[in-house]
């Protein structure tokens, strides 16, 4: 009976260390980022890896709140760059990244997006609350979502107070990523749909509404390395690359602005 | 009780062969059972019943029962013909057809989803020719149900199939012998010695179609009350409020259990 526990122990002993033994040579960086910012960052993570001979970048793209959650339940990250403040503030008071070590490293901004052949005609942003129109807007849950309903709010002030209530009644979905926004405009299920400027900068073909800056949210977004990150140095390296001119030129190139 | 004792008794008298069986089989078990039973402690040591009552929950319950139900209808009224035809009729292709029945299974759902879209959607395949009728599926109710149908008809079909293929051909040429036409043999000798089949099946699919995510995100989207069953609350639950998703979880992980030991049952009569 020893000797069967003995061999079933060595055998999982070897298991444990097959792991670290295939990826020798190679360290990894494990970026969790927004949705927002998949094709930004793939084109951020191979410059810095290049620059960085023996490194690999890894990224978990997902919803802020979806990572959040993920970290916050033992998920092994070294950076998290998150679509807003409040999936960071969380990890922050949850002690999973330092106090005042966020930072901002870009902007972006809300706007209207509709299927190239415009099917429901819609010319202006008062023609989001005709009756009939089928919007596909991000979860309120997702921070896209959460701004997309403050900035109707603020419309409210110009086009009537009732502006946002006949907008949202014609909410056919509300996706949980903003891509699946993205997508489902694109595929033209959705008449019209509301994302950030670097979802439609990404999908060319696609007719824009801009959102005039007084009705615009600025979401800012942060980035931070985790107090437990396993390459705390490459993390840092790897913000300090983000933030660099060449850095911000690639997320300029994908639709977002400069950190303000 | 006392069988289970017996059973560690055998494993201390038998020798040390019995663990190279029983200490495996533990790892797995343990895999597949900690995360339930997680789910469940959880659950229980926060607000289940304030979390499991709340409206958004409560309209995600009744709203997988519905769909779930008409799904296991349409399947029932539709997938019947279509496996006895497979188990008792000779044809051409017929083997593709069975890929073709067996495919929704093991497809992953976001390809499911994504082939609904583009086959049912406004400008899909199928879809604009429903949209000269002012029809349009994706969004809708029926689009959920539509998802379910596609992934989970396809159980019920193989587990029919299986029914009405098992029932003894002597039977069938006795019908034809005294006279029975086409639909008095499936009516009076096919369908009750299949009805075991036919139950068990029709409660997999069922389970199935309540398990359903996927599909429906991608293809029926996410609004309260139309089309955000119970797995798409909790998944968009697990962003928001754990609470609620922990406790839909739970109430999902009852129903499929319930669900599953009723076809046990019937497998165990059966034997």
């Amino acid at each position: 009976m020893k000797k069967g526990l003995a061999f079933a122990f060595a055998l999982m002993l070897a298991a444990c260390n097959l792991v670290p033994t295939a990826s020798t040579g190679a360290r990894t960086l494990t970026v969790f980022a927004a949705a927002s910012l998949t094709d930004a960052f793939t084109e951020i993570g191979s410059v810095f890896e290049s620059a960085h001979p023996g490194v690999a970048v890894t990224f978990n793209f997902a919803g802020s709140q979806t990572l959040r959650a993920q970290i916050e339940e033992g998920a092994p990250a070294d950076v998290f760059a998150s679509a807003n403040q409040k999936e960071m503030d969380a990890l922050v008071n949850g002690g999973l990244v330092e106090p005042g070590a966020p930072q901002v490293f870009l902007t972006n901004q809300l706007v209207v997006v509709l299927p190239d052949d415009n099917p429901a005609d819609i010319q202006s942003l008062e023609d989001l609350a005709r009756p009939g129109i089928k919007l596909v807007l991000a979860a309120e849950e997702v921070p896209v979502g959460n701004y997309t309903r403050q900035a109707l709010d603020l419309m409210n002030a110009q086009f009537g107070a009732d502006f946002k209530e006949s907008v949202l009644a014609n909410v056919a979905s509300n996706e949980d990523t903003v891509r699946q926004v993205v997508t489902k405009v694109q595929l033209g299920e959705a008449d019209a749909g509301i994302v950030y400027t670097s979802d439609a900068a990404a999908v060319p073909d696609l007719g824009r509404i801009e959102i005039p800056t007084e009705f615009n949210i600025v979401a800012r977004y942060p980035i931070a390395p985790l107090t437990n990150a396993a390459e705390p140095i490459l993390a840092d390296e790897f913000i300090a690359f983000v933030l660099s001119e060449e850095g911000q030129s690639i997320l300029a190139k994908w639709g977002f602005g400069p950190p303000r | 009780m006392s069988s289970l004792q017996r059973f560690f008794r055998h494993l201390a008298a038998n020798g040390q062969h019995d663990w190279l069986f029983v200490l495996p089989s533990l790892l797995l078990l343990a895999l597949l059972g900690l995360p339930l039973l997680a789910l469940i402690l959880r659950a229980f040591g926060s607000d289940f019943l304030a979390a499991a009552l709340s409206p958004s929950a409560l309209s995600a319950l009744r709203l997988s029962l519905v769909t779930s139900i008409i799904t296991v209808v349409i399947t029932i009224l539709l997938g019947t013909p279509l496996a006895y035809m497979m188990a008792r009729w000779k044809f051409p292709l017929k083997s593709w057809l069975e890929l073709l029945i067996d495919l929704p299974v093991v497809l992953p759902p976001s390809v499911a989803g994504l082939a609904l879209l583009i086959a049912f959607g406004r400008r899909g395949l199928f879809g604009s020719f429903l949209t000269l009728f002012g029809l349009q599926l994706p969004f809708t109710t029926a689009a959920v149900v539509l998802a379910q149908t596609f992934v989970a008809a396809p159980l019920y079909v193989r587990a029919a199939r299986i029914g009405f293929a098992g029932i003894d051909h002597q039977l069938e040429e006795a019908a034809h012998v005294e006279g029975a036409n086409q639909w008095q043999l499936f009516r009076e000798v096919m369908f009750p010695l299949a009805g075991r089949a036919l139950f068990s099946g029709a409660i997999l699919t069922w389970t199935r179609a309540l398990g359903e995510f996927g599909a429906t995100i991608l293809f029926a989207g996410n609004l309260v009350g139309v089309t955000q069953t119970m797995p798409l609350a909790i998944y968009l639950g697990f962003e928001s409020s754990l609470g609620m998703a922990v406790a839909l979880s739970v109430m999902l992980i009852g129903m499929s259990v319930t669900l599953l030991g009723i076809t046990r049952r019937l497998e165990k009569e059966h034997r």
